[in-house]
């Protein structure tokens, strides 16, 4: 009878999981992504995207959209299967879900978005291959419950979704001359062409990130003279 | 003949997959510390892209034709699966080659190179030897960015860069300039 009564007890015991992310709050969740541990200027994740489809701000914008619905979606699951997924084949089970997702989002941008769907071509697909994707299921959704994996897709999502923004209308404005379509300058307005080609996009976003790294050191100095 | 050696130039200068085409670029920044490793890396993807620029054509030949909208699920699976059985192959006859490459083999799955080259060789409608020729192409177009940019980065370990340049800007602009200098065999195409 005692073996009885005590095997539910150790099955009620959470499996110690090494390495999963501290407490927070959902809030917290959401705005790491967007700030302290953005994707794209903080952590380097995804660049492919990041510089081959940041040349006009609608094609960045459905990308990060894209990638967002990608991210919360394989989160979730990846989040709600965490414990029925053997440990030597989650690489695989996490790039299968991934790439479910990817497919639903390829076939819903080309029903309802078909010029986008065919300006993105390729790079909607190779969402799979975003290192992101399987960096975040791998280090949070895999080690915590399905909500807090929905707002850490969320807000890692959203940092990718405003930064790819951020890059898109630069080289947009500057590149162009327009923002969405719409011409922004007068006639006399002599493009930048440099950054619609494929080096501008290693450009800007050297150029951003020297930026971010220069408010880093700011902040750093101006913390120093308050104490 | 002349149709052939054209998908190779453009696929290893004028189409660059890393400084042109933005593909694989995790390993681009991550692994060319060091000349040695960034060259072994690219002829390691080389294999991977042959085997997956074969695979992809089977399975576009006799697999995925009556089930289009499983092409990226089916793509991604045949890529990992390809990149375990090298990674196999090498650890049991190559012992000293899996020593070298050590985590960058398995992290070949995830390179977008591999997975972008069966997607355009299905957009582009290749046939089995064009597509071994694009492979080839691309595979030393990724081992020729890998190898000059690590060369590169050798020499700036040496140098004294501004603070804030010290994690990725300097990286990206030399990157940048590396694509500026591959722009100029854009114009190769035009006459054909």
């Amino acid at each position: 009878m005692t073996a009885v009564a005590t095997a539910p007890t150790k099955a009620d015991t959470p499996p110690f999981e090494p390495g999963a992310p501290p407490p927070a709050t959902l809030i917290q969740d959401i705005w790491r992504g967007i700030g302290k541990e953005n994707p794209v200027l903080v952590q380097f994740l995804g660049m492919c995207p990041t510089m081959a489809v940041t040349n006009i701000l609608a094609n960045g914008f459905a990308m990060g959209v894209a990638t967002t619905f990608v991210l919360t979606g394989s989160g979730l699951f990846v989040s709600l299967f965490r414990k029925y997924v053997a440990h030597e084949v989650r690489i695989t089970s996490y790039i299968l879900i991934i790439a479910t997702f990817v497919t639903l989002a390829d076939l819903l941008l080309a029903a309802s978005f078909p010029d986008i769907s065919k300006a993105l071509g390729p790079f909607i697909p190779l969402i799979v291959a975003n290192c992101l994707l399987l960096g975040r299921a791998e280090a949070f959704a895999a080690k915590v419950g399905p909500v807090r994996a929905v707002a850490d897709g969320l807000g890692m999502g959203l940092g990718f979704t405003l930064s790819l923004s951020a890059l898109a209308s630069f080289r947009e404005i500057l590149g162009r001359g327009t923002l969405l379509g719409h011409p922004l300058f007068g006639p006399r307005f002599e493009p930048w062409v440099f950054l619609m080609m494929p080096p501008g996009g290693f450009f800007t976003l050297g150029v951003a990130c020297l930026v971010v790294a220069f408010a880093i050191e700011w902040r750093k100095k101006h913390a120093v003279r308050r104490v | 003949m002349g149709h052939l050696s054209w998908i190779f130039v453009s696929t290893v200068l004028v189409n660059n997959f890393t400084l042109v085409m933005f593909l694989g670029l995790c390993s681009f920044f991550g692994v060319t510390g060091k000349i040695e490793t960034a060259w072994r890396l690219g002829l390691a993807n080389t294999f991977v892209l042959l085997l997956t620029a074969v695979s992809a054509w089977f399975l576009n030949a006799y697999v995925l034709k009556q089930t289009p909208f499983l092409r990226t699920i089916a793509f991604i699976v045949v890529i990992a699966s390809a990149v375990q059985i090298v990674e196999m192959a090498v650890k049991k006859y190559l012992p000293v080659l899996f020593r070298q490459l050590g985590i960058y083999l398995p992290l070949i799955t995830t390179n977008c190179a591999i997975l972008g080259l069966a997607l355009f060789q299905t957009s582009r409608n290749y046939t089995l030897v064009e597509a071994l020729v694009f492979a080839v192409g691309a595979g030393l177009g990724l081992t020729l960015a890998l190898s000059l940019m690590a060369s590169i980065r050798e020499r700036t370990e040496l140098t004294d860069p501004p603070v804030v340049a010290r994690r990725m800007g300097l990286v990206l602009v030399i990157a940048s300039c590396l694509s500026m200098a591959f722009m100029g065999f854009a114009g190769m195409g035009s006459a054909e």
